[in-house]
């Protein structure tokens, strides 16, 4: 079977060049036999790179160490669950997965477009095609999962325990889902430019596949600031590094796309920045995997070098080469239908937006590559951290918070003072109330003031438009307030998802906010000796050690402490921190010690504990932190995703568009 | 005034404020990424260069690492193969500080060459690639029949 995997990859590379080939030929020259064999083709792709993938699982499985990749990422004392995942721990697999999830994606595109979109579907075909391409020319003839050793190692060297966890099995495929993902909505461009059809059609293909995108990106990046914060024990989820801002870039840029293709629908605004942002997101996925896979940029995160950089420079180049040309050539076609009224409209909400959206990506790129741009420039290599991230961002993320609350509820075109009145009195109040709420009970920090009264305000407006949408629904068909709720939102998917979204984001600042009052102690302590402080919210802690223990197990050595910490002289559970050291089948120690961190969760705050260093064998070297309010970001996190879930899930005889997009359907244009 | 220009001009105030936040961000925290030949060569051609904040990326002198007692300061020797230099660190040591891997600290260089580091990052090749050469000596382990 793994030999067959290994075949399979190089027929799948010869059937992709074909699949591309007489795609762009068929869409060309208008031959329908020839889209129908590339579509075939496309088909065809799937099914061999299903065949190579599942021929690296069974050499996983089956503990084949003549593999590189195997003997590289696996042990024969491994977790089950961690030798299936093994396959996207390096280079090699990683590529080949992504090829896995984007043969997958052009296929059920392919799939569901074949009664529809036929002019677009050869180009989109095609260009999915070459991307595959790409990706299957960099395992073929750069660095293959397949690559074997000219001798069998009784074992491998293992899995590194820090991905060793749950949260690491899910969090990189979910990633790649939603990396992969920018790459249909950026076919469906391409498509659209050659085809000159920028409107009706691929507006909605390309809505529906940003959304799956913007999804799973959430959901990764939720899942990897979680990893971080239970796994690397530093204390915080965040850190600015460059591998975690190449996932942000295109979730930026995506959002930025999901709110402005809205005014495209409704008034035919915005084509040119439409297409743009969506070759961004795409071009900004693959810098990602650049920055991660290439080594240019120093991170902690620390992936190999290798060659396969240089590939991802080419394509990026290529794309942008492309895509220029194209939208320069049809300027003409991307024409405006209609103008900016007002500033006091929701399109102008909009268009801010976007500004800050695309502002904090530009800034977080510009900030990512700054070692390099200062090294070509002036010739030394300047870095910049999370200072300078926060001094940007901090103002730039409030303000989008503010729009947060305005967008959606100020009127299109021109907002009347009645309908200002009308929309903003309650929640201005709400804002108001919050602000001298936390300026009475003492909070200074500016910042964090400033979060909290706009969360007021935004939170505000989104209670008041679910109540009057549950009232009018109790006034009109006299249901229940959970009923009406759940019907409200069933029936008006987009407009409530999308509420359901910025709930998520007004409690994700809030919870960013907390870490303004985070506090940080490192304690040294012996057995039975104690230490005392006080957390954010004023309560006394005492810690007492209960001294150091070491055990053994399966594949580890232990050494943990356990504090026993009572708050205002309450009692509280154990907290136990652990440092392990893995070792594999041979008794060799592998890799460095590895740090299980002691997190006692809650509502209002973590109170975070890390054994650091022992001494003498009976000193613990600890740190005690009390983090306010993270147990937020990962439901925050979690209420965008479910929110986004709703928005693009399929509704049955949904009503009419309105707007442009039905003035468009009812002039045939579509 | 149209709303388009009216648009463009808080746009511009947007950006041009955002920039200035950039640049001023850059100016204040930016530090540089030197190895220890370069802070070398920095510090001979301008003294007063000793005093700056940077960050010094290098790998640790295998065998150079004493711990202090008290577990709270470790004092080491980097280097890049051209400039070594002695460096202490007060502060907890990541897992990954061991001899031989590639730190990053963060910190300035004293007036008796000592550089007095903050932060210390340690990157470790193998952290998340591992090459199995390692296992080529331990016993129990066959050779493949090279066809």
């Amino acid at each position: 079977v793994i030999l067959v995997g290994e075949l399979s990859l190089w027929v799948a590379l010869l059937v992709a060049a074909w699949a591309t080939i007489t795609s762009f030929a068929g869409g060309a020259l208008r031959r329908t036999d020839l889209v129908a064999s590339g579509e075939r083709a496309i088909y065809a792709t799937w099914a061999f790179v299903v065949l190579a993938s599942a021929g690296l699982w069974t050499a996983l499985i089956t503990h084949d160490f003549s593999l590189r990749y195997v003997a590289s990422f696996t042990s024969a004392n491994l977790p089950f669950v961690y030798t299936l995942t093994a396959f996207w721990a390096g280079q090699a697999g990683s590529m080949l997965f992504w090829c896995l999830i984007l043969s997958t994606y052009t296929a059920i595109a392919v799939f569901t477009n074949r009664h529809q979109n036929r002019v677009l579907m050869p180009y989109v075909a095609g260009t999915l095609g070459a991307i595959t391409l790409f990706f299957l020319a960099t395992m073929c003839f750069g660095q293959s999962p397949f690559e074997r050793l000219d001798w069998i190692p009784a074992d491998g060297r293992g899995l590194n325990p820090q991905l060793q966890n749950p949260g690491m099995a899910i969090h990189p495929p979910n990633l790649y889902l939603g990396y992969v993902a920018t790459a249909v909505p950026f076919a469906f461009a391409i498509a659209a430019l050659i085809t000159r059809r920028l409107d009706g059609e691929w507006l909605a293909a390309v809505r529906r596949w940003s959304l799956v995108s913007w999804f799973f990106l959430t959901v990764g990046i939720t899942l990897g600031m979680w990893w971080a914060y239970v796994e690397l024990g530093w204390g915080g989820y965040w850190a600015w590094d460059p591998v975690e801002n190449a996932s942000l870039l295109p979730w930026l840029t995506g959002t930025a796309f999901l709110h402005s293709i809205m005014i495209q629908e409704k008034r035919g605004m915005l084509r040119k920045w439409n297409v743009t942002l969506v070759v961004t997101t795409f071009l900004l996925a693959i810098l990602g995997t650049f920055i991660t896979r290439s080594g240019v940029i120093s991170s902690v995160h620390s992936f190999a070098q290798s060659p396969v950089g240089n590939w991802f420079a080419a394509l990026l180049g290529i794309c942008v080469a492309v895509t220029a040309y194209l939208v320069a050539t049809r300027l003409k076609d991307l024409e405006a239908n209609a103008e900016l009224e007002s500033m006091v409209s929701r399109e102008a909400a909009f268009l801010y937006n976007n500004l800050l959206l695309v502002g904090i990506a530009f800034s977080v790129l510009w900030g990512t590559l700054f070692p390099i741009l200062s090294e070509a420039v002036r010739g030394s290599k300047i870095t910049v951290g999370p200072p300078f991230f926060n001094a940007v961002n901090v103002p730039l993320g409030l303000l989008l918070l503010g729009l947060t609350g305005v967008g959606p509820l100020i009127a299109w075109r021109r907002a009347s003072v009645a309908n200002l009145q009308r929309q903003f009195a309650v929640p201005v109040f709400g804002g108001v109330a919050t602000l001298a709420l936390l300026l009475a009970s003492g909070m200074r920090q500016p910042s964090a003031v400033a979060a909290y009264a706009l969360a007021g305000f935004v939170a505000t407006t989104i209670l008041q438009e679910f109540y009057k949408g549950i009232g009018a629904r109790r006034r009109m068909h006299g249901e229940s307030i959970p009923i009406a709720f759940v019907r409200l939102v069933a029936r008006n998917r987009r407009r409530y998802g999308g509420y359901i979204v910025h709930a998520g984001v007004v409690i994700l600042f809030c919870a960013f906010a907390g870490l303004a009052f985070k506090r940080e102690n490192d304690v040294t302590l012996k057995a039975g000796e104690s230490f005392q402080t006080t957390d954010p919210y004023g309560h006394q802690w005492r810690f007492v050690s209960e001294g150091l223990s070491v055990d053994t197990k399966l594949n580890r050595r232990i050494i943990a402490i356990g504090l026993k910490p009572t708050r205002d002289g309450k009692p509280m559970p154990l907290i136990e921190s652990e440092k392990r050291q893995y070792f594999d089948s041979q008794n060799q120690d592998t890799f460095e010690p590895a740090t299980v961190v002691g997190i006692q969760e809650g509502l209002r705050q973590d109170v975070y504990v890390v054994l650091a260093g022992v001494v003498n064998d009976d000193t613990a070297e600890v740190r005690i932190t009390f983090n306010p309010l993270v147990w937020w970001v990962w439901y925050g996190g979690m209420i965008m995703a479910i929110g986004g879930l709703i928005v693009m899930w399929p509704q049955a005889g949904r009503r009419k568009e309105s707007g442009y997009a039905a003035v468009m359907e009812t002039a045939g244009v579509r | 005034m149209n709303a388009r220009v009216k648009f463009l001009i808080g746009g511009a105030v947007i950006l041009g404020g955002a920039g200035l936040l950039m640049a001023n961000a850059i100016k204040q925290t930016g530090e540089y990424y030197l190895t220890p030949q370069e802070l070398e060569t920095k510090v001979t051609a301008d003294p007063s260069f000793a005093g700056t904040g940077v960050k010094v990326g290098a790998r640790v002198v295998t065998g150079s690492i004493v711990r202090a007692p008290s577990g709270r300061e470790v004092s080491f020797r980097v280097t890049d193969g051209a400039q070594t230099i002695p460096v202490v660190y007060r502060g907890i040591a990541p897992d990954t500080f061991t001899d031989g891997v590639d730190v990053v600290v963060e910190g300035r260089l004293a007036a008796d060459g000592t550089f007095h580091a903050t932060t210390l990052l340690a990157k470790c090749a193998s952290r998340y690639e591992n090459a199995p050469e390692k296992y080529r000596a331990t016993p129990g382990y066959k050779e493949a029949a090279k066809t």
